[in-house]
This record gives C-alpha cells, structure tokens and sequence, in this order.
C-alpha cells in the first residue's frame, strides 16, 4: 500500500507536485501515466524518500519509508535505467545491497535468476546492454521480497521479448497480492499491463481510476482518453497537425 | 475494532539495521571495484619508489634520513585523497547513491559506514606504504649515511604518524567527496587545498604552515629532527589534519540528510 498525501515538491520556481494525493493499493498493477515533466519521476522519489518534499507526506505501508524496520524489504524500486557503478559486477551490486539489509546471500542467486541474469552476473554492470541492466535494476528492487514495487518507465528501451516479460512479471507480482506502481509512456502497453491508473499533469491530479473506466471515456480507446484528460497540463508536446482538441 | 484503527498510521520502528550492515554494504562495494585495488597498490608502490629514491639520493649524513624516506607521502597522499572522493562522488555519477539510500534510508549511517570502512582500508594500506618506505629507502642507504632504526621511538612515531596521515588525507577526501559530489570539481577542491593552498598563504607567512596538511606531513609527522618554524607537537599536527577530517565528515553529513538524492 502506498499513500500520498498532499505530497508537494518546489525546484526553484517549478512546481514539479502540486498537493498530489493517491492511493495505491496492494493485488493489483496500477499505472502512473502523465505528459513528460508532469512529476512522475519526482513522486517516484519522493515516496522512496530520495527527495524531500516540501509539503505533504508519502507513506509505504502506513509510514514514511525511511522508517521502515528493513527498508528493501518493506519497498524495492527501479527508478533509473543504470543506478548502479559500471565497474561492478551486476552480482557485486546485488550482494552490497542484501547485506545492507541482511538479505541472505542466497536471495541474490534467486533474484538473478528471476531476472535471467545468472549468466551475465559477473560480468562489470557497465558492459551490459540497456535490457541486461534493466534487468539489474529490477533485481536489485526484488532483492528483499518487498511487497510495494516501484517501477519508473521499466520498458523503456526494450526489445518486444523484453516488454512482454516486463507485462508478465508485473502481472505476476501483483497476482502474489503486491502493490505494482509503475509509470510509463507506452498507453498500449498500459492498457495491457495495468488494472488501474492514476494519471497526473502539471504535477496535479487529473484521474484515479481504472483502465477500463477511463477507456470507456474514450469509446474503448485509452489513448484518446488520455489526450482528452491531459490536454490542458502538456508542456512539451508539439503542436500536431490533427491535434482534434 | 472500529473504522478508525484502520487509518491508524505505523508507529516509527527502530531501524533493524545499524552501522555494521552499512559496513558490509561499503566493504562488498570498495571490494568489488577492480579501480579500488588499483589506485590503492599505485598508491603505496608510488610511495615506497619515491622513498627509495630519496633514500639513494641522501648524501648528507646529517639529515633527517626518516623523513627524507618518507617523503613519497606527498605524493602517496594524493592517490588516497583521490580515491576517497571516488568513493563518494562515484555513487552520484553512477546513480548508486539512489540504491544505497533506499537500503539505509538513515543517511548518517551511510557515511558512517564509508568512512570507517574506507578509513580502516586506507589507514592499512598508508602504513603498509610508510613501514615499507622506510624499510626500502634506509636499504638503499649508502653506508657513509647513518641508517636509523625502527627501535629508535622517535622513528617509529615518524612512520607510524606518516601512514596515519594518509589515512586522514584518505578521509579528507571522502568528506569533500561528500559535499562536493562531482568527481572533477571535488578531486580539484582535494588537489588545490593540499598543494595550493600551501603556497599561496605557506609562503606569506611561516606560522601558517603548521596548518596546512602538506606541510604538517613533511614538517613535523614525518620528520624526527625539529624545523624551523614547526614548534608544535607532532601529535598535536596530527590531531589537526584529523580535525580537518571530523569537519570535512560532518559537514558532508549534514548535506547528505538536507540535499535531495
Ligand atoms: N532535480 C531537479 N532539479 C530541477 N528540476 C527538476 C528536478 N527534477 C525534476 N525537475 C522538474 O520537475 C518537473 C517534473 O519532472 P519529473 O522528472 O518528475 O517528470 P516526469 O513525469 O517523470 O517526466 P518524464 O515523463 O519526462 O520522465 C519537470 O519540470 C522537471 O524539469
Ligand atoms: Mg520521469
């Protein structure tokens, strides 16, 4: 489960999250759709406790994520594609973080192989193809069993094996009654993955619903939905010719 | 059970994790970067083939022998003060810093865990360099140059001292690394206020001198004849640099719990 409350996050004079409240509940893939720059990344970080917000209050099971007991097990996120050192080992990346959080050294073997990296684990992490350290990085937010999961943009740059093992995991995840938070660009791939979403713009709330309800805005489209809904809070998107609204 | 027990919040835990899980996190890192050993090894072997040197090249038998031996520190100390500010700024270009966070989300135990893990690696590896500049320069001796002996107390504390000071040159670095974050500005922060800054107010005025790290090493800590201008203990002179470091640290703490990751 993962609350927001009023969450609000100021860079100089950007107002990057403006009073953003959420829930997200657990057995289910929720989707976090909003226009580049409407404040998903920051949101992202600011649950995990990476930013401080300047207003509001995320909570991760019902407190602020830095005081959980065991943090990786409380909450694992993917929020970049390469946080990790290149000269290290994807398998020496995953064993510094179980032992910060005496994750037992075997977890780092299950979740390579959950990921499909066994192979390649050894090999220095700055070697490894965008999709290799994809799945890094997912690895490293499974390391601790975390029953909330954050993925920011996970099928970014991924071939089509990739993305649909991406959908799969993710469906799997939420199947295990986890909370999947999970952002993206790809409406075709959210529409597929995701059983709810949350849609933002100009660091605001515009929806809090599911994929279903807000096709059904749309005729069954969620792309024309999700145009209608954000049309007003795009920053960067080029004027189109058949723009339709 | 009423409604509102359901909207109760958790109650804050006491964190399950504390400073030696924070070490074994940094010590698998320093471990797994190949760069960390190399910079280390070049920075003792750099250490101990300058010493040997100075020791062939001393003809006067009335100098300070130890502390010419001694004297590949001023360059040893460079490598050890790099490294330490790889070992911060490298989590911040590389993105590592977002998952060590997420690991130990109280962010004092992250410094804390580096620097006694990485202050512990380099205080090993600055006495490795020390005792085996000594032992290699006094070797190379020429028997018209008396060599002194490890037996000597005086001799033993130059060493002994020398070794600890590249360990805190090591952790000056980490605390600039820490305030710093980008590799080339800080690694030009570390360099300017060890080498330049020496002689920009070095030369204006003597006393100052017993207040820059580089001066103190080759002046006071390394050396067992007194010199001019350097009246205050040696131990004292350490316990200078170490405050330098104590500062440097905390200030980086208190950045990284205010900053944005
Ligand atoms: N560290 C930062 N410093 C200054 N401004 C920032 C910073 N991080 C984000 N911003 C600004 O905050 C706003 C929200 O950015 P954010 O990255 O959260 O958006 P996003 O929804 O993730 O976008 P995208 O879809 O492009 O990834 C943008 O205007 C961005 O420029
Ligand atoms: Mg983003």
């Amino acid at each position: 489960m993962i609350d927001a409350r009023d969450l609000t996050k100021r860079y100089g004079a950007t107002l990057a999250v403006d009073r953003l409240s959420f829930s997200v509940r657990p057995g289910a893939v929720t989707g976090f759709l909003g226009p580049n720059g409407s404040g998903k990344s920051t949101t992202m970080r600011m649950i995990m406790g990476l930013d401080a917000p300047d207003g509001g209050q995320a909570r991760i099971g019902g407190r602020p994520y830095q005081q959980a007991r065991w943090p990786l097990r409380e909450a694992g996120a993917l929020l970049e594609a390469r946080a990790f050192h290149p000269g290290r080992t994807g398998r020496g990346h995953l064993r510094a973080l179980a032992a910060a959080n005496a994750v037992p050294g075997s977890r780092v073997e299950e979740v390579l192989g959950m990921v499909g990296l066994e192979s390649a684990a050894d090999r220095r992490a700055g070697t490894y193809s965008l999709g290799m350290a994809q799945r890094l990085g997912i690895a490293a937010a499974l390391i601790g069993d975390p029953g909330v999961l954050l993925f920011d943009e996970p099928v970014n740059g991924l071939d089509p094996e990739g993305v649909r093992w991406i959908r799969q995991l993710m469906r799997r995840l939420a199947a295990e009654g986890r909370t999947v938070f999970m952002s993206s660009h790809l409406i075709s791939e959210m529409a597929q993955t995701a059983d709810r979403l949350i849609v933002i713009g100009a660091g605001h709330l515009l929806a809090d619903t599911t994929v279903a309800e807000l096709s059904a805005r749309a005729g069954g489209n969620l792309e024309d939905a999700f145009f209608a809904l954000t049309a007003d809070s795009a920053q960067y998107r080029a004027a189109t010719a058949e723009g339709g609204f | 059970m009423t409604a509102t027990t359901l909207q109760q919040t958790r109650a804050a835990e006491r964190p399950g994790y504390r400073l030696r899980h924070a070490a074994r996190m940094e010590w698998i890192k320093l471990r797994s970067l190949r760069s960390t050993t190399w910079i280390l090894a070049a920075g003792v072997v750099v250490t101990i083939a300058l010493g040997t040197v100075a020791g062939l090249n001393t003809s006067d038998p009335k100098s300070d022998v130890t502390s010419n031996v001694l004297s590949g520190v001023i360059f040893g100390q460079l490598l050890l003060g790099v490294l330490g500010v790889l070992v911060m700024s490298s989590e911040y270009s590389s993105g590592t810093i977002r998952a060590t966070l997420a690991a130990i989300p109280r962010r004092p135990l992250v410094l804390t865990g580096k620097a006694v893990v990485f202050g512990t690696v380099a205080l090993v590896a600055g006495e490795v360099a020390t005792f085996g500049s000594f032992l290699a320069g006094t070797a190379a001796l020429r028997s018209s140059v008396p060599r002194p002996s490890l037996s000597d107390p005086a001799v033993l504390r130059a060493v002994v001292m020398a070794g600890a000071y590249l360990a805190l040159i090591a952790l000056i670095g980490l605390g600039i690394g820490a305030i710093v974050r980008h590799s080339a500005p800080a690694v030009t922060t570390l360099v300017g206020g060890l080498f330049v800054l020496p002689l920009v107010i070095g030369a204006g005025s003597r006393t100052a001198g017993q207040f820059m790290p580089e001066l103190i090493v080759g002046n006071s800590l390394a050396a067992v004849q007194p010199v001019e201008g350097f009246g205050l203990s040696p131990w004292l002179e350490l316990g200078i640099v170490a405050l330098y470091a104590v500062v440097l640290l905390g200030v980086g703490r208190a950045l990284l719990v205010r900053r944005d990751a």
